[in-house]
């Protein structure tokens, strides 16, 4: 079995940050990731290439490097066997990782919500589309519309943009109103906090629609058009592709697996970002949706605090902690979900994709674990991902306990288990 | 209010039992304290399994079935019926020794039944692996879904003017059933259906027995029956020790349940990583291919089960109080027979099958025998 002192789950910059300042201790620090690089999602690249247009990444990456920390990648955490154990998965081989110290930087993900024809193909994630992109996707001289909401749109864009993507429109759900305040936390805090902010300037003409949602994604057999609306008027852009996300969700499915008490959805942390369960710790999304400082600092702060650099940790806390909690005050007000997105799916719409559920078979049911049990919504392959958050949107429902693995696992993986001890089965017919 | 009957119990066992008595006219109040179908019923395979361990376990099952295979045209598709039969396998000579001894008592009992050789048994199944020596099928056995199939007997009993309530019943006898928040509601008879649970009849020599089920991804067409080794009634009816057992189920969704094992004295709902790779190992010792699909959930569930393996279902004591529990790995099958025979019993209707040998009664004789 591995053995890390500290040990660090999700390359993000939150994991890079804690992995980093972990690793300026004599501890032995493994930072693990299911992808093959690190990066996480703002980061996420094919190679380590330097990349001259961010240097925060590359500064952040080239310290990563040269701290000591051990790397692994293509590995996932798909259980919490027992205390002090995680099992992963990396191809198909089942390791586990025995730790002192827990780090959780495991990220968010999209929100996406059920409307008329969001199953096409066509249409996706807009994080998805920009991975795909970043994975070699041609998008150049297609004609895409980026809609949902959330700061992430124009990071998308501008990515997109970049790519040659003829962006059609950004369609935002949220107010002029709304945002302003959010541009105002912007404008008043020291650094880039979302770095989609500085892409701004890059879409390059595409307009830019306020209190703008999609309502309909249309065409047989592909995607041929959207159609938006900004409540009074409704109109359709032709386009190829339709990118389309709202706002974040965090990863905090391993969080619950181990136990962790949660504070609403976010995993309850304390000033040195320690959760409920002593030796583990959690920062980035899975604590708040913050963005990139925040993920940097609490990731640093963890990592200092995981290795009992506790004053380094308090003062960066003391430093950062009141304008990283109004960011995320100010966010979360800017990309509210308006009451008119929780209407768009039809009767006849699916809302669990897996699974084939459709909108209207969820209706009489009044918890997510009785229309989990009666129509199988979250019940396929990806466990309730994408369709519990959005029918926490629709619904009001809590998404329940969660269960190994977190992720399919060959079947095999399963019996490699080196814990086997005296008490296995007596008697094996 | 006053009700005929109270059951207490919204499991499959429970559903059943109000469908029962409030299609024949009784006034049936179901108490529920979580969601309908979500303890054990929710945790199981949905195998509708002629076993013949007993003769009385055979003569329950089979009826039980029947009632299922009657229900089928009209259960809705939510509830997944469908009749891809059992195949037993045999793994030696010695498992096979014991097929047509097993084939006879099916045949007597008017069960349809087959004997496959190697050969017709690799064609049946061909992600079987090679060299086993022989299978035994009954092809009228059935898989359902049994969350959806609780379900649907309880909207058919709710259709007939059952009510369902939601509370934790912490007492009942006496033709009353007393709710957490004090309440009494006053009843001519009482059912007690709460499955593993046995807060409200502590005496009862009930034991939880844990199981193990892992589904995969979908394959559709890698397997077509419910698949069980013969050694499984070896292991199944072991009292003690813990074991497992190839029993895997093909869902209509593609999907595979794979199963079982049995473990007594272990209360903690989390997963047993040593049993579940024991289990694991052995159904791909039996179907190879089954190492590469894709493992997506795996959980536990509690069976509720009687020293001599039988439900026990009938009066107590107390007159007005009745049980239906105790039906350790069969009570999806046997809960449309055990509902039946005690609708019966309760509307003093004959029955198709005796009732005594799951009488509650039979416990207290063998308290007495061993006291
Ligand atoms: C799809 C998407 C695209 C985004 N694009 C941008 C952008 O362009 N610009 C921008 O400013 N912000 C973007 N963000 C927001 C950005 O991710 C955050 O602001 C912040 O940087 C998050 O950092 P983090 O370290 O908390 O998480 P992440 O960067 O999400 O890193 C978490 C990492 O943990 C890994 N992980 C999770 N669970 C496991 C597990 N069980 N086993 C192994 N590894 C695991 C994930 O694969 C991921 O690599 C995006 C977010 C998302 C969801
Ligand atoms: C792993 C496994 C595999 C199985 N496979 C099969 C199979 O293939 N075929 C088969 O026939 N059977 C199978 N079974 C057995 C079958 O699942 C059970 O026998 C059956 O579900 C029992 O149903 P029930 O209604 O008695 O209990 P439950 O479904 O447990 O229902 C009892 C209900 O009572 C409620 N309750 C309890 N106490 C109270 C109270 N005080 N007040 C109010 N409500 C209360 C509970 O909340 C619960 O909903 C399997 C079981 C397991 C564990």
């Amino acid at each position: 079995m591995t053995h890390a002192e500290v040990l660090i789950v999700g390359a993000g910059p939150a994991g890079i940050a804690a992995a980093t300042a972990a690793a300026r201790t004599s501890r032995s620090v493994l930072l693990l990731d299911d992808n093959h690089a690190p990066g996480g999602q703002i980061w996420r690249t094919d190679s380590l290439a330097p990349n001259p247009r961010d240097r925060h990444r590359d500064a952040a990456l080239t310290s990563l490097q040269q701290s000591g920390a051990q790397l692994l990648f293509n590995t996932r955490v798909c259980d919490a066997p027992a205390p002090g154990i995680l099992t992963t998965l990396s191809g198909e081989a089942i390791t586990h990782i025995e730790y002192d110290k827990l780090i959780l930087a495991t990220g968010a993900r999209e929100r996406l919500l059920p409307f008329p024809g969001w199953t096409l193909p066509g249409v996706s994630g807009a994080g998805g589309l920009q991975a795909l992109t970043k994975g070699g996707f041609p998008i150049a001289g297609k004609r895409v519309v980026v809609a949902g909401t959330g700061p992430l749109l124009i990071a998308v864009a501008a990515h997109l943009a970049a790519a040659h993507a003829n962006i059609v429109c950004v369609a935002e759900q949220a107010t002029l109103t709304q945002m302003a305040a959010f541009a105002s936390a912007i404008a008043s805090s020291p650094a880039k906090i979302w770095q989609g902010i500085k892409f701004r300037a890059q879409l390059r003409g595409a307009p830019y629609h306020t209190s703008t949602w999609p309502i309909a994604a249309l065409g047989d057999t592909h995607l041929t058009s959207v159609r938006l609306t900004d409540g009074s008027r409704t109109w359709e852009e032709p386009c190829d592709y339709l990118a389309c996300g709202f706002h974040l969700v965090p990863n905090t499915e391993l969080a619950s697996l181990l136990g962790c008490t949660f504070n609403g959805d976010f995993v309850a942390v304390d000033v040195l970002q320690r959760t409920s369960i002593g030796n583990i710790y959690c920062a980035g999304e899975p604590v708040a949706i913050g963005g990139l400082d925040a993920a940097l600092i609490q990731g640093e702060i963890a990592g200092l605090a995981a290795t009992d650099q506790l004053q380094q940790a308090q003062a960066l806390h003391q430093r950062h902690a009141t304008s990283l909690q109004r960011f995320v005050t100010r966010l979360e007000a800017a990309f509210r979900l308006r009451p008119e997105l929780l209407t768009l799916a039809h009767p006849e719409d699916i809302v669990c994709r897996c699974e084939d559920v459709r909108f209207e078979q969820l209706v009489p049911y009044t918890s997510w674990t009785a229309a989990k049990l009666q129509t199988r919504c979250g019940m396929g392959p990806c466990q309730g991902r994408i369709c519990g958050p959005a029918t926490q949107s629709l619904f009001g429902w809590k998404p329940t306990s969660v269960r190994a693995p977190l992720s399919p696992v060959p079947v095999s993986a399963f019996i490699q288990f080196d814990l086997r001890t005296p008490t296995a089965p007596q008697e094996i017919p | 209010m006053h009700y005929d009957v109270i059951i207490i119990g919204a499991g499959i066992v429970g559903c059943a039992c109000a469908r029962e008595c409030a299609t024949a006219g009784l006034k049936v109040a179901i108490i529920e304290h979580h969601i309908p179908a979500a303890a054990t019923t929710a945790a199981g395979m949905g195998h509708i399994v002629t076993m013949d361990d007993s003769p009385a376990q055979l003569a329950l099952t089979a009826y039980s079935r029947g009632l299922w295979q009657q229900l089928a045209p009209q259960l809705p598709a939510s509830a997944e019926y469908e009749a891809c039969g059992t195949l037993w396998v045999a793994a030696d000579d010695e498992e096979m020794a014991g097929v047509s001894a097993k084939q006879s008592v099916y045949t007597a009992a008017g069960i349809a039944s087959s004997t496959l050789s190697p050969d017709v048994l690799a064609s049946a199944e061909p992600a079987l692996r090679r060299g086993l020596s022989g299978g035994f099928l009954v092809p009228d056995d059935a898989v359902v879904y049994p969350p959806a199939s609780a379900q649907y007997f309880l909207q058919q009993a709710q259709a007939s003017g059952t009510v369902l309530l939601q509370a934790r019943v912490i007492r009942a006898a006496n033709h009353s059933v007393q709710l957490a928040d004090a309440t009494i509601l006053h009843t001519g008879k009482i059912i007690i259906a709460t499955g593993a649970d046995i807060s409200l009849t502590p005496t009862l020599p009930i034991q939880k027995r844990k199981g193990h089920l892992l589904i995969t991804d979908r394959y559709p067409g890698l397997i077509h029956h419910q698949i069980v080794e013969l050694g499984y009634l070896k292991s199944a009816h072991k009292l003690t020790a813990d074991s497992v057992a190839f029993n895997v189920q093909p869902r209509q969704t593609g999907q595979i349940l794979i199963g079982s094992s049995r473990q007594y004295g272990n209360d903690d709902p989390g997963l047993d990583q040593r049993i579940l790779a024991a289990m694991l190992e052995r159904a791909i010792s039996y179907i190879p291919a089954l190492a590469r699909v894709s493992g997506i959930r795996a959980w536990t569930g509690f069976r509720a089960a009687t020293p001599d393996k039988l439900p026990l279902i009938g009066p107590t004591e107390d007159h007005s109080v009745f049980l239906a529990m105790g039906f350790e790995g069969l009570g999806i099958t046997n809960a449309t027979g055990a509902a039946r025979l005690l609708a019966d019993h309760l509307l003093l209707r004959p029955s198709a099958i005796p009732l005594t040998p799951y009488l509650p009664e039979r416990i207290k004789q063998e308290a007495y025998a061993h006291a």
